[in-house]
């Protein structure tokens, strides 16, 4: 089905910045097999899983392994999604690293905003819609039934592709959020909030007029908006489904620069119609059509030398 | 060229009929509200608010009595139907949205939407006063809250069904319990709304004479005893004007005059504050 084994691999030399962040992380294993060379890894990943998730079967995993050498935050593997009766994603199986940027794209309607709503479990709001499979966040499988949904979005946390500030100031915005997990005194809210709008590259806009209602604020600036009070609430992994699809190219551009920033401390998905956006922002690339996984690899080469023709005629233009 | 001197011709002349449409229905409304004016006027004074309704023949007297009454029972027909309504209404929008049951509830609800209040005022009749023994301002309270539950219930439902399933993603995307993300983000999302829902209530049920009938009946006298008969401006205002007396008659002009003011008020108020909320 996928050609997991095929760009990645070659492409991705781990940077040390990143090594040595994935050190104080959980999983020293992964980097012992950077170590040796990456291509031992038969160990699978659910072994070293904090959660109750028993060890699966090692077939996909042995594929999976050989990119231990970056640590995988999130381990989707074999996952099906329906719709009622009509399947959306067939067997999907990928992993999203650690502290990267991963860009979905595909032709509209195959899927690749369904997989993201999987990685939340925002189709749990709605009815008729499910999940089969396992999706692995630190090696436990967030899709089982004993899943605390809010817990999972606090983790991971989600931008969407319109602007949605909720009806109240900006400064509530953020502080919203940080007030459900955190009793804070006022002085420190009001440092995490400066943060967190910093983070987003929105602070110097709107440092005046806190107080103002967020749907005040423009269409661009709403959306950077969105993204800080997504980072706001910490969380570890950030989905943004085309989140630059309603703006204009000069917001586009603040809030990509904002991905550089944030995917020091956060694992980023993002699904975009705009392929040039998906070059430039992204570390690794899922190319998906038909509800299926068609190629994944390392951008750069995902773009350049494609392995898969419907993926070339995707990125040339030629159909989608 | 002849063809569009037609189509010319034709649009004036509808264009013509919606402004007789215009003046017809409009005009009513203008003679109502001057004869109201005209008529109510006349009789407003400072007793009006401070003195009770006097007994026939005897001249003088006010409508304090029935003020009073047709403010408590509304007031408490709104305090017992709006909590109600609102839960009522955030299931069906939240919660059971997808349930067969809450098509039953929204069927049962236009229905009861629709009831006659006449109907309203017997039912209450059957089961509260009968019961009692007696007539009660209470009894006139509920029947009035039976009344005002429909009208929340649909403008909770509708209002929340109106705020962008977006904006609840959002929220849930944040880790935000589901009652959180209602009572936080959706209900002031959907707030003017729901709140020019309680206000045309209001507007219903402060002129609702039918289901007072069978429930307050009426008091000549002073009372905020809710366990005993208690006058109302509409059942004054039936009472005053069918009599044969004419400083009666003048009262009832006058307490027509202040409903219609009051419900005026509500309904503008109303109106603002959904404009407010279209806007923001």
């Amino acid at each position: 089905m996928t050609d997991l084994n095929s760009s990645a691999e070659q492409g991705d030399t781990p940077r040390p910045e990143a090594i040595r962040k994935l050190a104080g992380i959980s999983k020293p294993h992964a980097l012992s097999q950077t170590a040796d060379n990456g291509n031992q890894g038969n160990t699978p990943d659910a072994e070293d899983s904090r959660g109750p998730q028993p060890a699966a079967e090692p077939g996909p995993l042995a594929r999976m392994a050989k990119f231990n050498k970056l640590d995988h935050k999130v381990t989707i593997r074999n996952l099906n999604f329906y719709y009622d009766e009509s399947q959306a994603l067939k067997n999907i199986s990928l992993p999203i690293y650690a502290n990267k940027v991963t860009a979905f794209i595909g032709p509209s309607g195959c899927g690749k905003s369904t997989l993201l709503r999987v990685l939340n479990r925002m189709y749990d709001l709605y009815p008729k819609q499910r999940a089969e499979g396992e999706v692995l966040l630190d090696g436990v499988n967030i899709l089982r039934r004993e899943q605390d949904l809010n817990l999972l979005r606090a983790r991971v946390g989600m931008v969407f592709q319109k602007p949605t500030p909720f009806p109240m100031s900006i400064r509530e915005n953020i502080a919203f959020g940080i007030k459900l997990y955190h009793r804070l005194a006022k002085s420190e809210l009001s440092g995490r909030v400066e943060s967190a709008l910093k983070q987003a590259a929105l602070w110097d806009e709107v440092k005046d007029k806190l107080n103002t209602p967020g749907l005040s604020l423009s269409g661009g600036q709403q959306q950077r908006l969105c993204i800080a009070r997504t980072v706001a609430i910490e969380p570890e992994v950030i989905l943004l489904d085309e989140p630059c699809s309603a703006l204009d190219p000069i917001s586009t551009a603040k809030v990509e620069e904002t991905f550089d920033e944030l995917k020091k401390n956060y694992t980023i998905a993002i699904v975009t119609h705009n392929l040039q956006q998906a070059a430039r922002v992204s570390d690794h690339t899922a190319f998906m059509y038909l509800g299926e996984l068609i190629e994944f690899g390392n951008t750069a080469l995902v773009f350049t030398t494609p392995s898969k023709e419907q993926t070339q005629n995707y990125i040339t233009g030629r159909f989608g | 060229m002849k063809l569009y001197a037609r189509r010319r011709r034709q649009s004036k002349f509808f264009l013509g009929l919606s402004y007789v449409a215009v003046a017809i229905g409009l005009g009513w409304l203008a003679l109502i509200l001057g004869t109201l004016f005209f008529n109510g006027f006349q009789g407003l004074s400072g007793a009006v608010f401070t003195q009770m309704t006097p007994p026939p023949g005897s001249g003088g007297g006010g409508l304090a009595n029935a003020i009073t009454g047709s403010l408590i029972m509304t007031a408490l027909g709104i305090a017992i139907g709006t909590p109600v309504g609102l839960l009522a209404g955030t299931y069906m929008a939240e919660y059971g949205r997808y349930t067969k049951l809450t098509v039953l509830i929204r069927l049962i609800n236009d229905i009861l939407l629709s009831a006659p209040s006449i109907v309203i005022g017997l039912f209450i009749y059957q089961v509260m006063v009968v019961k009692m023994g007696h007539f009660s301002a209470i009894a006139g309270a509920m029947a009035l809250a039976v009344i005002v539950l429909p009208v929340v219930v649909r403008a909770t439902e509708d209002m929340l069904l109106l705020v962008p399933d977006s904006l609840r993603e959002a929220a849930s995307a944040l880790g935000l319990a589901r009652s959180i993300m209602i009572g936080k983000v959706a209900y002031r999302a959907a707030r003017a709304g729901i709140i020019t829902g309680v206000l045309l209530a209001i507007a219903r049920i402060s002129g609702e004479t039918a289901p007072l009938l069978f429930t307050a009946l009426n008091n000549q006298f002073f009372t905020t005893d809710l366990n005993q008969p208690m006058a109302s401006l509409p059942t004054v205002i039936f009472q005053f004007a069918m009599s044969p007396y004419k400083e009666w008659q003048q009262l009832a002009w006058t307490g027509a005059l202040l409903i219609t003011l009051a419900v005026l008020a509500l309904s503008i108020t109303a109106r603002a504050l959904h404009n407010q909320g279209a806007t923001k």
